[in-house]
């Protein structure tokens, strides 16, 4: 579904959101703590009205320059940080709430269909009062999934838990992103988080969206200051492929390569998320075979970023994909790197996050 | 016991009690929730109006109430000439006094209610695709619950008890404006000390009991309230 956006937020500073994106699973909008990622998430919802600003979503105009739709006659799906549940109602009045007022012919998932997906089949008849806030969010998120939105706005909606109850409920929300099919804005600051669930980021910083697009290209973009934090990543999708019971080790298909990573034994069906982090890859001229890294990969050196006069950030191709390591400039020295040269990139640790 | 001319001024009082605090309800519920809800820079303003009847003498209140409502007064005017009967020293005219008497006690606990409630369920109850009236209705009202609870003890406890109001524009009237406390007051003058007992003591029992019930039930809606 295409999402157009043009947003002019009156604050301190004037923030202007533009982006036009096509949102399909989770788009996270991120950046910083007050960089405006709620105001927007509230204009889209409509919750706030701004001037000068424009939103079409699929072929539905829901504001410009005559018209501004309020947020009931927005399909929209809106979880908010804190679960805001109607405390005189009951769980199963909870959720039904926003079904009862679907129109009859946009009913296409069922309430005990956002029940069983959420687990809460024996909350139902409790009030929000007796839940615990994991549960309450989760009543939160099947409450906005049951009004059958065409939009689920998700505004942060794990920062008000602790980590526990986080990794409690991210399982519910890539869960809901699988086997619904309504695409998600999802704000968060939280780098765990976005490398967990985004498809696609929306990237916000000094009031403006500096750029949206699917999670490992803007990872992996040099003009872009995510590629030069500290904590700098590029992120793989991959399948888990076979798995070496005498060395517990499980081989994983990408398009990078087949990376080998220790542990447990994946499930074989699920789209692995793999985060590489730029600090923990390393250079070599000639391949190294008297080493103890297991993923060890042929590369083309796209582009190489100073990031001040010890450190260098090289943006690699290995396979058409770009990956992100950081590197001395010593190295880069001795090395000789540059632009178009062929390398190895030896990867020495890989965290599967889902 | 209660003498026939006491019991009429007994239930006269209670019917009174109930029209005031139903009109009340009606009246301060939309009153309520644009005081709760407008930022109006000079919606102070209004809550003072709304508080006067707290402070004044009742007896000022009745003063103007009777310029206003007395045959040579522009709404007494106004009913003779469209033929009506005159407000003043009637039932109608006692109403309207209890009307503004009591506003305080059903518009406040109403608009404390609608601002505790806050914007967020509002809000959740729009994106889930709840019109404002509908959102209202089925969000607001019940959430509000102990507020109007508490409105319409305090509005009708406090109509019960009135007197001043009741002296300048109702008069003595049996049946009409005779109410509890005039009769309480005629009895004293007439030192007819055990039917005043009788009827101040049933005044008072009535209220604490009502002040109770309300008291109870919003204690323990707050044990369940976060």
């Amino acid at each position: 579904m295409k999402l157009t956006a043009q947003f002019q937020i009156a604050r301190s500073e004037l923030l202007s959101f533009n982006f036009d994106i096509s949102a399909e699973g989770i788009t996270s909008i991120f950046g910083v703590s007050g960089c405006g990622k709620t105001s927007l998430l509230r204009a889209i919802a409509g919750l706030e009205s701004h001037a000068n600003s424009k939103l079409q979503v699929g072929d539905e105009i829901w504001q410009d320059e005559n018209i501004f739709l309020p947020p009931h006659q927005r399909s929209i799906g809106y979880v908010f940080q804190e679960a805001s549940l109607f405390d005189h109602l009951s769980v199963k009045d909870n959720i039904g709430y926003g079904y009862k007022r679907t129109p009859i012919d946009s009913r296409k998932i069922s309430v005990e269909q956002v029940i069983n997906l959420l687990g809460i089949q024996s909350l139902l008849d409790k009030k929000p009062a007796f839940l615990s806030g994991g549960e309450r969010q989760r009543v939160a998120i099947a409450r906005a999934l049951a009004a059958n939105p065409k939009l689920l706005l998700m505004d942060e909606p794990l920062s008000s838990l602790d980590q526990a109850r986080k990794e409690e409920l991210l399982p519910y929300i890539e869960t809901v992103n699988k086997e619904m099919n309504i695409p998600i804005l999802y704000v968060s600051h939280s780098n765990e988080e976005i490398g967990r669930l985004a498809d696609q980021l929306i990237f916000i910083e000094d009031a403006v969206v500096k750029a949206s697009g699917p999670i490992s290209e803007l990872l992996t973009r040099t003009d872009l200051s995510l590629a030069h934090r500290r904590q700098a990543e590029s992120l793989i999708f991959a399948y888990a492929d076979k798995f070496d019971e005498n060395f517990q080790l499980n081989y994983l298909s990408s398009e990078v390569g087949t990376f080998i990573v220790p542990g447990k034994k994946l499930p074989t069906e699920k789209k692995l998320r793999l985060r590489l982090v730029a600090q923990d890859i390393s250079i070599t001229l000639e391949e190294q075979n008297d080493t103890s890294i297991l993923n060890i990969f042929p590369a083309v050196i796209d582009e190489l970023f100073e990031e001040n006069k010890a450190q260098l950030t090289v943006r690699l191709k290995i396979n058409k994909l770009p990956i992100l390591a950081r590197i001395t400039m010593k190295s880069a020295d001795n090395l000789k790197l540059e632009k178009g040269k062929t390398v190895f990139a030896q990867i020495k640790s890989v965290a599967v996050l889902a | 016991m209660f003498t026939s001319a006491d019991l009429t001024a007994f239930f006269l009082t209670l019917q009174l009690a109930f029209i005031t605090t139903l009109i009340l309800l009606i009246l301060g519920t939309p009153l309520a929730w644009y005081l709760a809800r407008s930022r109006w820079r000079y919606k102070f303003i209004l809550e003072a109006l709304v508080a006067l009847p707290l402070v004044l003498p009742p007896t000022v209140l009745g003063f103007y109430l009777l310029l206003l409502l007395g045959n040579n007064g522009p709404l007494g005017y106004l009913m003779q000439s469209i033929g009506a009967e005159p407000l003043a020293f009637s039932f109608t005219g006692l109403v309207i006094g209890s009307v503004f008497y009591s506003i305080p006690f059903v518009v406040q606990p109403l608009q404390d209610a609608f601002n505790n409630i806050g914007k967020r369920p509002m809000e959740a109850a729009a994106t889930l695709g709840a019109s404002p009236f509908d959102r209202f209705i089925s969000v607001a009202l019940p959430l509000a619950r102990q507020g109007f609870l508490t409105a319409i003890v305090l509005g009708f406890a406090h109509t019960l008890g009135e007197f001043g109001v009741v002296l300048m524009i109702g008069g003595n009237i049996p049946g009409e404006t005779k109410v509890l406390s005039i009769a309480i007051y005629e009895h004293v003058e007439a030192l007819e000390y055990a039917n005043a007992h009788l009827l101040s003591a049933s005044l008072v029992l009535l209220s604490f009991l009502m002040l109770i019930a309300v008291y109870s039930i919003n204690g323990r809606f707050k044990v369940v309230r976060l």
